[in-house]
């Protein structure tokens, strides 16, 4: 096993298993398409990074930022439904992005690259991805409360608005992670897909969260080895390998 | 404040998007009180608990007596069965160790055994059981509760206030309740509060159900028939 294919299992199994858990409270908070618009959103960030070689989590990460604001305006401000935002964002993220992004640099930032990760980004990114987990367990209690009623949350004296600023904060920091793996286009297929096979097959919240981490997991090392086998881009294989266990557990749902 | 009072509202004004919900409103709750709130839809009967419960923005003053614990019973928790949750995590979600949440399933006559079910597959009855559990799980003095029988079958509900009445009996609860059902006033209730957008009365469910008032209240006939015991 070279060194390089080791770097990009280990950045994968940790990005693939965070996001998962992280997916857990956006699927049930009916947010796991948000991930798209911030996705796609990070494009013009990635491009920029491409073009003055740059990491490109580094150069997601501002657009994120961006792009978590222009949600909470949008929730706060209008009333439009959160499709709408995903097809403005979607949209203007994309286009942005194409006025200055060489189209031969297209690939890596639409459906990402970790086969050529460096052994300081694969620290960074583990460092991260531990300190992302820790934090998501911590709230994790609370942010299910939430989920569930935010005026039971509040009763119980638990601060909403700040959970809901650290849960944000989390989803930052996996999406600027999860472009640098599968790109801008598949992000929000990181946290949704394996969520949502892993409540097909579980019946409490214990397992929920396990199979959502393990399925994440799994996927990116899956993904990773078909790329090393096929040579096909490894982004869209780690979702298509998602997609594949999210077909099979509807097979066995409860 | 008096010695046995447990809640004393003043001049109490919730305004929502602009809109006046609740205006003027004052009373005084006692220790071991039934308080029912009784209003049409849309009366604000939601919003004056999520008031006292301090969730809401208010002007006008709300007492409570100090260090009291208030447990509270929501209308409705839609989102609950999207998520694969059994009943005992259910209680860890507010630090309810398994041990302290079999008790007090007991205390709703509950088994054991439903610790392991997950929420999504409880009926309605049962559910409604497990919420009072649950917020009677860090033993309050007061209940907030949002109609408690909202899609319960009569059986259910019977059963429920008789629970309820069990339970303010065994632990010195105060209960605060909305409800629709004019029946369980009467039995259950030694106090009421009309609401319709502005106090229209208060008193005790005698003075309170009379056909007078509840046209008042809800702006038409509505005939209060006192059940037959079978």
């Amino acid at each position: 096993m070279d060194f390089q294919f080791f770097l990009s299992l280990i950045c994968g199994i940790f990005i693939g298993g965070v996001a998962g858990f992280l997916g857990t409270l956006m699927l049930s908070k009916r947010m796991a398409l948000v991930a798209g618009p911030l996705g796609h959103l990070t494009l013009p960030g990635i491009a920029l990074a491409l073009i003055y070689g740059f990491d490109v989590s580094l150069g997601a990460f501002p657009f994120v930022i961006l792009g978590i604001i222009l949600i909470w305006l949008f929730e706060i401000k209008t009333k439009l439904p959160m499709e709408a935002l995903t097809a403005i964002v979607f949209a203007l993220g994309v286009a942005i992005a194409f006025l200055f992004l060489p189209i031969e640099k297209a690939e890596r930032a639409l459906v990402g690259d970790i086969t050529k990760v460096s052994f300081g980004e694969t620290i960074i990114t583990a460092i991260l991805c531990l300190f992302i987990f820790l934090i998501i367990k911590k709230i994790y209690s609370q942010m299910v409360l939430i989920n569930i009623s935010e005026d039971l949350a509040k009763a119980e004296g638990i601060n909403v608005k700040k959970y809901n600023f650290v849960y944000l904060f989390c989803i930052a920091i996996i999406v600027a992670l999860g472009v640098k793996m599968v790109g801008g286009l598949l992000t929000a297929a990181l946290v949704a897909i394996p969520a949502a096979s892993s409540r097909n097959l579980s019946k409490n919240l214990f397992q929920y969260t396990l199979l959502a981490k393990v399925f994440g997991g799994i996927s990116s090392i899956l993904g990773i080895l078909f790329f090393k086998i096929t040579g096909l881009p490894a982004g869209p294989l780690i979702i298509i390998v998602s997609g594949l266990i999210f077909l099979i557990s509807m097979i066995f749902k409860r | 404040m008096k010695e046995n009072l447990i809640l004393k509202v003043k001049n109490l004004n919730v305004k929502l998007d602009g809109q006046d919900i609740i205006k003027d409103l004052s009373f005084e709750v006692k220790e071991g009180d039934v308080l029912t709130i009784l209003g049409p839809n849309g009366a604000g009967k939601t919003v004056l608990l999520k008031t006292l419960l301090g969730i809401l923005p208010y002007q006008g003053e709300i007492f409570w007596k100090p260090k009291i614990k208030i447990g509270y019973v929501p209308q409705r928790l839609p989102f609950i069965k999207d998520i694969p949750l059994n009943v005992k995590e259910f209680f860890e979600l507010k630090g309810i160790s398994k041990q302290k949440a079999k008790e007090i399933l007991n205390l709703v006559g509950l088994k054991k055994d439903f610790l392991n079910k997950k929420i999504g597959d409880l009926s309605s009855g049962q559910f409604q059981r497990i919420l009072i559990a649950w917020a009677l799980s860090k033993d309050p003095d007061v209940l907030l509760f949002d109609e408690p029988t909202t899609g319960i079958d009569i059986a259910g509900q019977k059963t429920i206030y008789h629970l309820l009445k069990e339970l303010k009996e065994k632990r010195n609860l105060t209960i605060f309740m909305v409800t629709h059902d004019l029946s369980v006033v009467y039995k259950f209730s030694n106090f009421v509060i009309c609401l319709n957008k502005c106090p229209i009365c208060q008193g005790t469910p005698k003075e309170i159900l009379s056909p007078e008032i509840l046209e008042k209240l809800y702006g038409h006939e509505v005939k209060f028939y006192e059940h037959h015991r079978h």
